[in-house]
């Protein structure tokens, strides 16, 4: 059937697919062409920055950049194309006056694997019938049924599932600590605070296929013994907040989440938690005070919330996009995943590509692919006249691949051994004009107003690094300010008490490690 | 028990929704901004009152959180992203014409409400850095010209 797919995930809703969408629904209907042309809002489709988009079934034509007028005689083309014929290979007599046809054999596309995106633009995230349409809850009603709790934490560890919310840590390896401890009223929580500054993975994910995280979400419940589950999210998020409250509604109501699913004695239910605008509330035991309703300050570990967590109970938490990963894994089987990706890491990992390329969005690709791929490839490098300095990965807690180091394979532990981390997913493209030392500063600056002020290390640390950064970005720093970042940095990560300060330094360090001139050329004081 | 009449009724369907539960308490605060603008003292007391939390342990709380509001919202709310891919594409440019437009430093508020400047560390939408947002209206791919006509245009 002729189909019309619009983005309507927030990138393309801030470029007016919202009103594109109302055209062509006007269109269609004064048309009485309803029963003949499905029209449905979809998450994200991918190039971003050429939106509005809209594709167009069964070819799966993608159009950018598509304004109102096009919108009507598009429709008016698909019309005359009904009318005629009801040969959808009817070649479509249509070009848009504004907008262009992308090229889907371009790298930007033919490069991806979508696995945890693979519905994402393909269903209208607010109508559960349409996930349940390509499988959605299917795979938690198959182990409901079938499976024993410990089958499913097995397939995870077999899978090599590394958790996708920055550290790595072993999905399976989780799961089955979480199980192992006594207690029958667990909890589950979905981390979707993604407060790295320019990421937006799980955003699009929460936007384009809620279901699919709800579902990951009962099946780790059922796996490690939980009831309860939180969703932990962002208040920024607005768009996905409404549509995760309306997936949840729409899965009690047709008995996906809620007591005895699917006719077993399971049952799980699953509350929203909006955060408040704190980074640090990602960290997870942050996370878990702050679901607590009190401030989202990080504590000691151990205990892991494995053992402690949310009301003292023992805790499982994932990220987004982990949770994503489980029903295909399933679904396929662990040797299916495992074979995608690196022997160390498996599977896919969507990135949000941002900054000085030329095809900025969100791309899902496996595992080792390299990062000249996705920078020079996908995104087509920097924009005219200009190149690729380096790309920054891991946000605050990240750093800095020089361009002569794209090479490089994105996989956990080749990205660590640069000095940088996989981190969520963020990839900001830097070009040769970019200052490396304000970079860090601005890491630095984030890092400072962030620390929740608990430890002296981060608390005055940051306070200190960012001081002399601004020293030196001002021509008056001397190499002894030089060797004092370096000292101060390295004792700011081996003595703070979380993530946030362990990691506050490594901008600074990876920009010091590759663009060291960058940092000599501005001191001045001998 | 509260009735119909009595101070912040508005807020009476979120508390019974969470029992009056104290873990409710930022669900509540979210609640309660959206319902009256900001977090006023009588507000905030009201909040624990009715969650038998103690005053300190409410305000502890709301004070940690940046998105939380303890005087009404600005006339004009003027916003700059400064995440990462905004920044890097020319934020601080921005930043420096709304401090100049406006007439204020950045994180501040005209004494008589009239405007307020701040940012926000990404708006999720980063193809279009970077990016400015004053009141309802975003702008994307914003000029720093475009932005200073922007600002002359706001009513005073
Ligand atoms: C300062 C800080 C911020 C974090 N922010 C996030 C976040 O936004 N989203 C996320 O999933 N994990 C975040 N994490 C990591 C979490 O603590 C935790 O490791 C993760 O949610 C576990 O899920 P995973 O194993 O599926 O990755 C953050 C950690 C730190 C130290
Ligand atoms: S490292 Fe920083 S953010 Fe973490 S607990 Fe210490 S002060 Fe707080
Ligand atoms: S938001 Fe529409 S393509 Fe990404
Ligand atoms: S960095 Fe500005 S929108 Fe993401």
């Amino acid at each position: 059937m002729t189909g019309l797919r619009c983005c309507a995930s927030a990138g393309c809703l801030a470029r007016g697919s919202g009103a594109l969408m109302g055209v062509l629904e006007t269109a269609i209907s004064r048309g009485e062409l309803g029963d003949q042309i499905q029209l449905r809002p979809v998450g994200c489709l991918g190039p971003c920055s050429q939106g509005p988009l809209l594709a167009l079934d069964p070819d799966g034509d993608l159009y950018a950049g598509v304004d109102p007028q096009d919108a009507e005689t598009l429709v008016a083309a698909l019309a005359r194309r009904l009318h005629q014929s009801s040969d959808q290979a009817t070649p479509l007599e249509w070009a848009p006056a504004r907008g262009e046809r992308l090229d889907l054999r371009a790298p930007f596309f033919q490069r991806q694997r979508r696995i945890v995106l693979e519905h994402c633009g393909l269903i209208d995230p607010t109508d559960l019938e349409q996930a349940i349409a390509v499988g959605a809850y299917g795979q938690l009603e198959r182990v409901l049924q079938s499976w024993s709790p410990e089958q499913v934490v097995t397939e995870l560890q077999r899978s090599g599932l590394r958790g996708r919310g920055g550290a790595g840590y072993p999905t399976g390896l989780k799961w089955a600590t979480v199980a192992r401890m006594p207690g029958a009223r667990k909890v589950v929580v979905c981390n979707a605070d993604e407060g790295d500054p320019g990421a937006f993975m799980d955003r699009a994910v929460l936007e384009g296929d809620p279901h699919r995280v709800l579902e990951g979400m009962a099946i780790a419940a059922y796996a490690v013994g939980a009831d309860h589950g939180f969703i932990y999210i962002r208040a920024e998020y607005e768009l996905a907040i409404e549509r995760l409250r309306l997936a949840i509604e729409q899965a009690v109501d047709r008995g996906r989440l809620g007591a005895a699913l699917f006719g077993t004695g399971f049952g799980f239910t699953l509350e929203l938690r909006v955060g408040a605008g704190a980074y640090v509330c990602g960290e997870e035991t942050a996370l878990i005070a702050s679901i607590e309703g009190k401030r989202g300050t990080p504590r000691p570990r151990p205990p892991y919330p494995a053992e402690l967590g949310v009301g003292g109970r023992p805790t499982l938490i994932n990220n987004v996009e982990t949770f994503a990963n489980v029903a295909p894994i399933l679904r396929e089987g662990a040797d299916w995943f495992a074979a995608i990706g690196t022997a160390g890491s498996s599977g896919t990992k969507v990135f949000s590509l941002t900054g000085h390329v030329r095809r900025g969005g969100l791309v899902e690709v496996p595992m080792g692919t390299s990062l000249a791929t996705v920078v020079l490839e996908m995104g087509e490098g920097s924009p005219h006249g200009s190149a690729v300095k380096a790309v920054q990965t891991g946000g605050p807690s990240g750093g800095c691949v020089p361009a002569d180091r794209l090479d490089t394979r994105l996989d956990y532990e080749s990205l660590q051994s640069l000095g940088t981390i996989m981190g969520s997913g963020g990839m900001v493209v830097l070009d040769q004009n970019t200052d490396m030392v304000a970079l860090a500063a601005y890491f630095m600056a984030f890092c400072r107003e962030e620390s929740c002020g608990k430890c002296v290390p981060c608390r005055a640390g940051t306070v200190q690094l960012h001081g002399l950064l601004e020293k030196i970005l001002a021509g008056q720093a001397s190499q002894a300010d030089l060797d004092q970042l370096e000292t101060l940095g390295a004792m700011v990560m081996d003595t703070s008490l979380c993530g946030l300060g362990q990691s506050a330094p490594k901008p600074m360090l990876s920009t010091l490690r590759y663009f060291r001139g960058d940092y000599l050329a501005r001191l001045g004081a001998p | 028990m509260a009735t119909a009449s009595a101070p912040f009724a508005a807020l009476e369907p979120l508390l019974r929704r969470h029992h009056g539960r104290a873990d409710a308490l930022i669900e509540v605060l979210h609640g309660a901004q959206q319902c009256y603008g900001h977090l006023s003292d009588p507000l905030l007391r009201h909040v624990a009152a009715r969650l038998q939390l103690p005053l300190s342990r409410v305000k502890g709380t709301a004070s940690f959180y940046h998105l939380f509001r303890f005087q009404p919202p600005a006339r004009h709310r003027c916003v700059v992203c400064t995440g990462t891919a905004c920044q890097i594409q020319g934020a601080p440019a921005l930043v420096a014409a709304m401090e100049e437009g406006l007439g204020l430093k950045l994180g501040a508020r005209r004494g008589d409400g009239w405007a307020s400047l701040s940012e926000v560390r990404c708006l999720g939408t980063c193809s279009d850095a970077p990016l400015v947002q004053i009141d309802d209206s975003i702008g994307r791919q914003q000029t720093v010209a475009g932005l200073r006509r922007w600002l002359q245009e706001l009513e005073p």
